[in-house]
């Protein structure tokens, strides 16, 4: 399978006077096309932080970090930026998404920042969030959703300008039990057959259930990869049994129906960028 | 993108940023507003002179270029004129009178002119043939008075004047009008110099009958020499005289450099204002907007984009407020009294106008730097 990301020897050491703390460590690590990755980790270790390095957002004290054959490290910070917009898809914990622009335009938003907004890629973002059961709110603002309806739109957002790399943090942060698993089970199904690849960090171990290999992080290090099925299920029986502590559910309105999956429009048709 | 982000937040948030726009246009109508005022009340002051057909004006000496002090009796006339590099001279007299209409119109004060038929400071016949005889009970009208009154050529209108404490009244036939000539705040109306002398108001009606005196004497110099030349020759060849410009005489006038000054300084602490009002509204709604710049910042909006945004937004808003401002300005005039020095030349509202459109993205520097200062990671709580 081909390699998306490649991690080597990544450091990340915050410098502070005479302290340095070392946030990331020797971290290696690779994602594969159509693979779905969690990353685990108490809070502390680094998991954030390596996810914030692999998007760019921070540059690494050390290592190279290569996504779709090119080292993030040597790019400027408007390349990085330019490459962000194009090859990344991005989830966070909350407050996902542009305040004043509806579900569909904050989805739009990618393509017409890429410059690849058109009636066949706008039919996308639509067909996208039909299928992750937003169809009657498109046009809702984010202030008019609930937190896992957002989450969703975050997603769609994410996948809508074929990106090559799929970053989520902490996606089920803000959710409840139930929302939180619908969301990393559509986000997993979604991965899968559009073969993306994605990263998802959470401290929440029922969710590595969906995912094909887990990452433990402890300490800024990658302690352990775990690629076993059967491995992976008893870390999520173990997640469960230590029923973790519930983040507070999003104290946005309640979503009226459960979203019930669409059968599938997919597989989605083949970008044609116009422009560039 | 710039243009879509900052036109679709502006829309999605109308109430916010029309509310706001209606502070600019509210700061704009007191812009405009004080700016008007400022040119009504200078051109109420200086309008007549400003336009006077003469390049220097004589005073007398040491009376601070005061008009109603100055004196210039008649016998200086004559060695004005001969005086090498003068075209032509036409003396000039000030006073005050009151037009007196039927009962049902209000008294209107007037500045009372009197003039040399033909000579420099007879202003141009609009309508009418203007003054002509020298001894007439005649009188030109400025557009101020035949506005304010319905006076037209061929009237008979009755001025009064007041000699020692009694009222006289005195008929004058208009045979005039010209445009706006005010004088010392007052519309002005003119008659002919030997007439004004007659009828100009006086201390008492017993004592002796003076000389004809001039309050000032305007002079107009040939095209070929340089008015300052002339100016000096005068002051040496005529004794106590002072001889100025237009402009040296209506700065001169009694409080127009302070009533001007204090008007501009007002002014410019509206537009200062202005700047501290919007710079501190858009430099709030950008550190609201943190975790919006942050998420954009992310997902790989350029540092350009979003500063284009938040300019577009401030131009945007601005244009509108200053948009709405002059509308209501431009009512406002429409509906004030006549007798309000209210007057707004299209180059005054213009550099007004123009200067307004600055205070927005002025104000908006902070906001723009705040925005790019925003750390994507920070603001989303990674």
């Amino acid at each position: 399978m081909n390699t998306i990301l490649e991690t080597n020897s990544v450091y990340k050491i915050y410098q502070s006077g005479n302290l340095s703390v070392t946030a990331v460590e020797n971290a290696s690590i690779t994602l594969r096309k159509g693979e779905f990755v969690a990353m685990v980790g108490p809070s502390g270790s680094g998991k954030t932080t390596l996810l914030a390095l692999i998007a760019g957002l921070l540059r690494p004290t050390k290592g190279e970090i290569i996504i779709d054959g090119k080292d993030i490290v040597k790019m400027s910070d408007v390349e990085r930026t330019r490459f962000r917009r194009e090859k990344v898809g991005f989830t966070f914990q909350a407050n996902n998404l542009v305040p004043f622009l509806t579900a569909l335009e904050n989805v739009e938003l990618m393509l017409r920042m890429n410059k690849r907004y058109n009636r066949q890629t706008a039919d996308l973002a639509k067909r996208l969030l039909i299928r992750l059961g937003l169809e009657d709110r498109l046009n809702n603002l984010p202030s008019q959703l609930s937190g896992g309806q957002q989450q969703r739109v975050a997603i769609a957002r994410a996948l809508v300008h074929d990106p090559a790399i799929v970053l989520a943090d902490e996606p089920t942060a803000a959710l409840d039990s139930e929302r939180a698993f619908q969301v990393v089970q559509i986000l997993a199904e979604l991965i899968h057959e559009e073969e993306r690849a994605a990263i998802m960090v959470t401290h929440d171990l029922r969710m590595v259930q969906f995912a094909d290999r887990v990452i433990q992080m402890l300490d800024g290090k990658v302690a352990r990869v775990i690629e076993a099925r059967s491995e992976i299920e008893a870390l999520a029986a173990i997640g469960q049994q230590q029923s973790p502590v519930q983040p507070q559910p999003h104290p946005k309105p309640k979503e009226t129906s459960v979203p019930h999956l669409q059968p599938l429009p997919f597989p989605l048709p083949a970008f044609q960028p116009v422009g560039d | 993108m710039a243009w879509y982000l900052a036109v679709k937040e502006i829309l999605r948030n109308r109430g916010r940023f029309l509310l706001f726009s209606l502070v600019i246009a509210l700061i704009t109508v007191l812009v405009l507003f004080i700016a008007a005022l400022a040119q009504g009340l200078a051109e109420a002051n200086k309008e007549y002179l400003e336009k006077l057909d003469a390049e220097l004006i004589v005073f007398q000496k040491n009376v601070d270029l005061s008009t109603a002090a100055s004196r210039i009796p008649r016998d200086k006339f004559n060695d004005i004129r001969r005086i090498e590099g003068v075209a032509e001279i036409g003396p000039l007299g000030f006073a005050t009178a009151t037009i007196v209409l039927d009962d049902k119109t209000p008294l209107l004060d007037v500045s009372l002119i009197g003039v040399e038929p033909g000579k420099p400071g007879m202003p141009p016949a609009l309508e009418g043939t203007g003054l002509r005889s020298p001894r007439g009970y005649q009188t030109m009208i400025d557009g101020n008075v035949a506005k304010r009154t319905g006076i037209k050529v061929g009237d008979r209108i009755k001025i009064k004047t007041i000699v020692g404490s009694d009222e006289k009244f005195h008929t004058l036939e208009v045979v005039g009008i010209t445009d706006g000539r005010q004088f010392f705040y007052a519309p002005s109306i003119f008659v002919p110099f030997n007439t004004w002398d007659s009828i100009k108001p006086q201390p008492n009606l017993n004592g002796q009958p003076t000389a004809v005196i001039a309050n000032v004497v305007a002079v107009r110099i040939e095209p070929s020499v340089s008015p300052e030349i002339v100016a000096a020759r005068i002051e040496s060849r005529v004794s106590n005289v002072e001889v100025v410009d237009r402009k040296t005489a209506y700065e001169a006038s009694p409080g127009y450099q302070a009533q001007q000054g204090t008007l501009n300084t007002q002014r410019g602490f509206t537009l200062l204002i202005g700047i501290l009002v919007i710079g501190g509204f858009f430099q709030i709604q950008t550190l609201q907007k943190v975790p919006q710049i942050g998420v954009l910042k992310a997902i790989g909006t350029s540092n350009h984009s979003i500063a284009v945004a938040v300019v577009l937004q401030i131009v945007l808003v601005t244009i509108l407020g200053v948009a709405i401002g002059s509308m209501l300005t431009f009512l406002l005039t429409l509906f004030l009294p006549a007798g309000i020095p209210i007057l707004l030349s299209g180059t005054t509202a213009l550099i007004a106008i123009s200067t307004l459109l600055l205070i927005g993205p002025i104000g908006g520097m902070v906001s723009v730097r705040l925005a790019l200062k925003v750390e994507p990671l920070a603001a989303l709580g990674m």
